[in-house]
């Protein structure tokens, strides 16, 4: 592996994470918590969306997030040849 | 057969696997002692995480906890979850490609320093030890309750038990005891959430049942719940009755704490390639979510269930009356963490909240039928979770299923966080600073007595609680985020924190993060001692389990100002970090 392509994958790496991140903090801290009272309009089973993201949707959004992250930096490794021989 | 025989044969049965499993798979080796060898799949770690992860906190307390506080418990549920996300991106692959075994070898070599290690050993010992204590004080109040022995009885079976598996098989062992152990706890917990949500709502999938109709009413279940308890004078379910500050606080300290919790870090050692630490991750958090997602649907159904029992014609009709109290009433009326008392003598049992403003209507209600006062005089909120099945009138083997389950909880999470307690000693103390050349069976044996040494310990401390369950787990929360976790994140993420930073930066942390939480809980957890509480803290509305945070961002500041005005880290540190942010090369682990 040369000097260039490691620090090329190492900020797409970077970029893809803090993406990710953005999401992550935007349905737990956001949605769940902060801007809870913008969702207190839309209703579902007898709460509102703020609720729900708060007790379920941000964890099945986590799932997706590592899921994802995983499978697109599987893809990464091999494009920039810094995958495990 | 009577119930307590079932309860022995099913736990029996359970811990005769676990047994088992430990001694078909011994390990001979220092490598497979604290990191099975790198053979274990990235599905079966995963299992074997979320059994690690989920301590009896998770699995007896959390629902509890949600059915009383509702929306607010919320930060349990996104916190704990919402780590592995953290773990998986910004900590896992690059641990795994450095190569090492314990987390203070990374932050000693990454910082060039035995100092920082020694640092590091000391933030992870005090976390795992005070953590360790939770568990053990678990098992034996589980253990007492099913086999119906004293409380010390039950603590001292469980540490005997724990000793054998964590003692004898070292991490291979407990990867595949966990993994058993995993596959025991959330059938526990699913199967009785599945008759319950069938019963309430017709869908047999809790987590869809929690926004489901109720059957009785054909309201939502959340909306019956809402209209029973403010006909009882009991605080909204679904609003927030914290501070917004200090519930994002709290949240992103469990979160941190997570992902900075050594016996948690230590699993993503164990799969064979990079590539396979993310994914485990991810796996991880697929098992631990299947009780997770559950957790809110026994919560709010529990609740339900208990408005619906003690009125079953509502509250404009009578209250149950105390010959009719179900039997689980009686079952655990024994262990005194429920009570009824019929203050008004009517011989009926009015359940409300009579600390509700003196103009509610419930309080107008109770004057006029002459009430005395709230006659379900207490309720543990811990005893839902392992109640639940009474409550809905399942089968003794679910009973018993239950029972098994709590104690697989409390026991995996004991028995990783000894093994990361005695590695550190054993491994990074030891080997690492006072005898560099002990032999391979040397250390081994030394990781084994520390293990022994840690047990004998929390067993003690067990045995005579300091009386502070919930809050022991949440300061080795607030001490893993403040300490470990920055320190770990600067040495992947930056090439100019030194070794100076570093342990600047996580004594900094350790200490305000741990001196917060004594101003508050009482020095060394002495009572009275506290100068502060948490209903009044010294900080705006931050309460001392959300201080973790706090004492993160305080180890970043501090590590970045000291590395900033002192010399750059050498270029052979440099290029260390460069290596482990690419997953070529990733070979087996060394010991040096």
């Amino acid at each position: 592996m040369n000097n260039g392509n490691g620090e090329a994958y190492w900020k797409a790496n970077v970029r893809l994470m803090i993406t990710l991140l953005v999401i992550w903090a935007l349905v737990s801290f956001g949605f769940g918590i902060v801007l809870r009272p913008l969702l207190a309009g839309i209703p579902i089973g007898g709460t509102d969306l703020g609720f729900w993201f708060a007790q379920q949707g941000s964890i099945l959004v986590f799932l997706v997030l590592i899921f994802f992250y995983a499978f697109r930096m599987n893809k990464m490794d091999r494009e920039y040849g810094v995958d495990e021989e | 057969m009577d119930q307590y025989t079932l309860n022995l044969l099913v736990i029996g049965a359970s811990f005769a696997l676990y047994i088992g499993i430990a001694i078909w798979a011994r390990a001979g080796s220092t490598a497979e002692f604290y990191a099975a060898g790198r053979g274990v799949h990235p599905v079966m770690n995963g299992m074997a995480t979320a059994a690690d992860w989920m301590s009896a906190a998770s699995f007896i307390s959390m629902a509890g906890l949600i059915a009383f506080l509702g929306y607010d418990a919320s930060a349990y549920l996104m916190g704990w979850t919402g780590g592995y996300v953290l773990l998986a991106m910004m900590l896992a692959p690059y641990l795994r490609k450095f190569g090492k075994f314990t987390v203070p070898e990374f932050i000693g070599d990454r910082f060039y320093s035995s100092s920082a290690r020694m640092v590091a050993v000391l933030c992870l010992i005090v976390a795992s030890v005070t953590y360790v204590i939770g568990q053990m004080t678990g098992v034996g109040v589980a253990f007492s309750r099913f086999l119906e022995v004293e409380n010390s009885t039950g603590l001292f079976i469980g540490a005997a038990v724990v000793f054998c598996y964590a003692v004898l098989g070292g991490m291979k062992g407990i990867t595949y005891t966990q993994v058993a152990q995993y596959c025991v706890l959330i059938f526990a917990y699913t199967i009785p959430a599945i008759f319950i949500s069938l019963q309430l709502t017709g869908n047999p999938i809790p987590p869809l049942g929690l926004f489901s109709d109720h059957v009785g009413s054909g309201q939502p279940i959340l909306a019956t719940l809402e209209g029973t308890l403010a006909d009882l004078g009991f605080s909204t379910y679904t609003q927030s009755h914290d501070s917004m500050l200090n519930m994002f606080l709290f949240t992103m300290s469990l979160m941190i704490g997570t992902a900075g919790l050594p016996h948690v870090i230590v699993r993503f050692f164990t799969v064979p390639r990079v590539a396979d630490a993310r994914t485990s991750a991810g796996w991880a958090l697929v098992f631990i979510a299947l009780l997770y997602l559950t957790a809110p649907a026994v919560g709010a159904m529990a609740r339900l269930n208990i408005n619906t029992t003690m009125w079953p014609n509502g509250v404009q009709g009578e209250a149950i009356s105390e010959a009719d109290l179900p039997q689980w009433f009686a079952n655990w009326q024994v262990t005194g963490l429920l009570a009824v008392e019929d203050k008004n003598g009517d011989g009926k049992i009015q359940f409300y909240n009579d600390a509700a403003p003196a103009d509610s209507p419930i309080m107008q209600t109770a004057a006029e039928r002459g009430w005395q006062g709230n006659e379900l005089t207490t309720f543990n909120r811990d005893i839902l979770v392992l109640a639940n099945p009474e409550i809905a009138n399942l089968p003794g083997w679910v009973i018993a299923l239950v029972a098994a389950g709590g104690l697989a909880a409390a026991l995996s999470t004991a028995a990783g966080l000894l093994l990361a307690i005695s590695s550190a000693i054993s491994h990074d103390l030891i080997k690492g600073a006072i005898n560099p050349n002990i032999s391979e069976a040397g250390e081994l044996m030394a990781a084994r007595v520390a293990m022994a040494v840690a047990i004998a310990v929390a067993t003690y401390l067990g045995l005579n609680p300091p009386g502070f369950a919930a809050q022991t787990v949440a300061l080795a929360f607030g001490i893993a985020a403040a300490s470990i976790f920055p320190a770990l994140m600067m040495g992947i993420f930056s090439t100019r924190i030194n070794n100076k930073g570093a342990v600047a930066g996580m004594l900094a942390g350790l200490l305000i993060t741990v001196i917060y939480i004594f101003l508050h809980k009482g020095w060394f957890f002495i009572p009275d001692t506290n100068s502060f509480t948490d209903a009044d803290p010294l900080l705006l509305s931050i309460k001392s389990t959300s201080f973790g945070a706090i004492g993160a961002i305080i180890n970043f500041v501090v590590a970045y100002f000291v590395s900033n005005a002192t010399e750059e880290p050498p270029q052979e540190i440099k290029d260390l970090v460069e290596s482990v942010r690419v997953p070529r090369g990733a070979g087996a682990a060394t010991t040096h």
